[in-house]
């Protein structure tokens, strides 16, 4: 889970924009640095508010793994709000399940005030009456988070002040559906055909955001979609946030353009440590990729075509003396634990596959395991009530692409490596 | 018409594959799996010619996981 340690390390220089130095966890020094947000009037009932123009223009995408408009997902939830003739409800999502990344953490102690700022522009934006930031139990922010909504509070500057909520540290209780549960008090699991956008907390239309979502809209309200667009992709604009682990010589949380090699981002993290045989992308819901992945360029659709996942920015560098498929079986192993069990092909399913890539590390495979793995992979995605099954699928099955020649060895029984 | 099966409450006792084998394949754990598509195998279009096989095996569903519409 997340280490306190990276909640105060920043590494390498280079654009920051969310990182700005010295933004500090005062509304004064907030303000101070990045200067006073632009607000917006609240949008009357069936409408959306001005925000959203500059929203659009921006391009913004989720950085909670998904990368969906930002612009699309609040007009979908204001129009649904007019529709239903419910209020809807934001809540800002810094659960951070994924035991990889720090970013969320970091980008909340470093500046809570933005995404504070951008919880307020959302709200405003979709004519929300109540907000939510939600974090898990044991996060290294609390403390700081919660002082900085006492202080807003108490200061008025919000028309809807956030309340602050914390959950179990479950991978799958960040899912949005699991998340707007987990708001109103009830058990935070994935739900079934309930859409958020539709039926969120408190039966309400409720916008789901990642805090670098918010806090990069908190950012764009000050300088404008023009400003957001100047770094970054076309299709991807904006700098993002990446956590940056395994065999690096500085392992912590960097900011990028999107758009960014592999490869620098690895030298941001000052560089690799030992020969790096591969790149864990995206998390334990992503893909591992090989080495030649170094050179692609860090947005979902680029990365996607080298064969790896952007998802919430993780990036692991796999150094050579690591045995990938232990390592797989170690992460298949803790995301079938995961699971809330509710779904049969993701109860039963998950937890076969740990068996396989178990048996499989062990050099114990029998000589039907290789098949039998690969026809399970094929039947468990996308029968879920969630995309956690379908994510370690994808995962597993990049393994046996990447370490194909672990594979071949570990059928004759031998492994010299361990796992990182 | 659509058939859907909401994995939350599926128990995988398979009595619906029995009653419409041409929509619903079982996985070894004996939990439906419906249509071909690797996105969503949780609903798929049923054709006119089976509507009353898919409407028999909605009703005969224990759990009333399995939907047509
Ligand atoms: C199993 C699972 C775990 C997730 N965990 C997180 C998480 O820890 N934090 C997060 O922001 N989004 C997480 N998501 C994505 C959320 O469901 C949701 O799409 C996101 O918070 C929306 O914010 P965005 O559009 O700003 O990215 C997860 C999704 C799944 C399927
Ligand atoms: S797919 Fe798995 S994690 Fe998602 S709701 Fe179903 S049982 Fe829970
Ligand atoms: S009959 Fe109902 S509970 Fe049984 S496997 Fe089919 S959908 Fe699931």
């Amino acid at each position: 889970m997340t280490s306190p340690q990276y909640a105060s390390e920043i590494r390498a220089p280079g654009k920051h924009r969310l990182l700005l130095a010295g933004s500090g966890s005062s509304l004064r020094s907030h303000e101070v640095l990045h200067g006073p947000v632009t607000r917006y009037p609240t949008a009357r009932r069936g409408h959306v508010g001005h925000f959203i123009a500059p929203i659009e223009d921006s391009g913004l995408r989720g950085r909670g793994g998904g990368w969906f408009a930002a612009g699309t997902k609040m007009r979908a939830v204001a129009e649904s709000a007019a529709a239903r003739r419910k209020a809807p409800v934001v809540v800002a999502n810094g659960m951070e399940g994924e035991p990889r990344s720090h970013k969320d953490a970091v980008l909340l102690q470093r500046s809570p005030h933005l995404v504070l700022d951008g919880i307020a522009l959302a709200a405003a934006t979709v004519g929300a009456t109540a907000t939510y930031l939600a974090i898990h139990e044991g996060s290294p922010v609390y403390r700081t988070v919660a002082t900085a909504i006492s202080e807003r509070r108490n200061a008025g500057v919000d028309p809807v002040p956030v309340e602050l909520v914390v959950l179990p540290p479950r991978y799958v209780a960040s899912q949005e559906s699991a998340l707007v549960q987990g708001v109103m008090g009830q058990v935070a699991i994935p739900a079934w055909g309930k859409r958020p956008f539709e039926q969120g907390s408190f039966g309400r239309p409720s916008l789901v955001q990642n805090v670098e979502t918010l806090a990069h809209m908190a950012l764009i309200s000050r300088h404008g979609a023009d400003w957001f667009r100047a770094a970054g992709t076309r299709d991807a604009p904006g700098t993002t946030l990446v956590t940056v682990g395994g065999a690096v010589q500085a392992p912590g949380v960097v900011e990028v353009d999107t758009g960014t090699t592999v490869s620098e981002i690895v030298s941001r993290a000052g560089g690799a440590s030992s020969r790096v045989q591969a790149f864990l992308t995206g998390g334990y819901g992503g893909a591992f990729a090989s080495a030649s992945f170094a050179d692609a360029r860090w947005s979902p659709e680029l990365v996607a075509s080298a064969g790896g996942v952007v998802g919430a920015g993780v990036l692991v560098a796999i150094p050579a003396s690591a045995c990938g498929l232990l390592e797989t079986s170690q992460i298949v192993t803790w995301m079938a634990a995961e699971s809330a069990g509710q779904c049969g092909p993701c109860r039963f399913g998950l937890s076969a596959i740990a068996t396989d890539f178990e048996l499989l590390a062990a050099g114990q495979a029998d000589p039907h395991l290789i098949d039998r793995l690969h026809s399970r992979l094929g039947v468990i995605p996308g029968r879920g009530a969630c995309r956690h099954p379908d994510g370690v699928v994808r995962l597993a099955a990049s393994a046996l692409t990447v370490f194909a020649a672990d594979v071949g060895m570990h059928l004759r029984g031998h492994c010299n490596r361990s796992a990182t | 018409m659509k058939m859907t099966v909401d994995p939350t409450v599926c128990a995988g006792n398979g009595v619906c594959h029995e009653l419409v084998p041409e929509l619903i394949a079982l996985d070894e754990w004996g939990f439906p799996i419906l249509g071909t598509g690797a996105s969503d195998r949780t609903a798929v279009e049923v054709p006119r010619a089976i509507a009353t096989h898919a409407k028999r095996a909605a009703s005969a569903c224990p759990k009333l996981a399995l939907k047509v519409k």
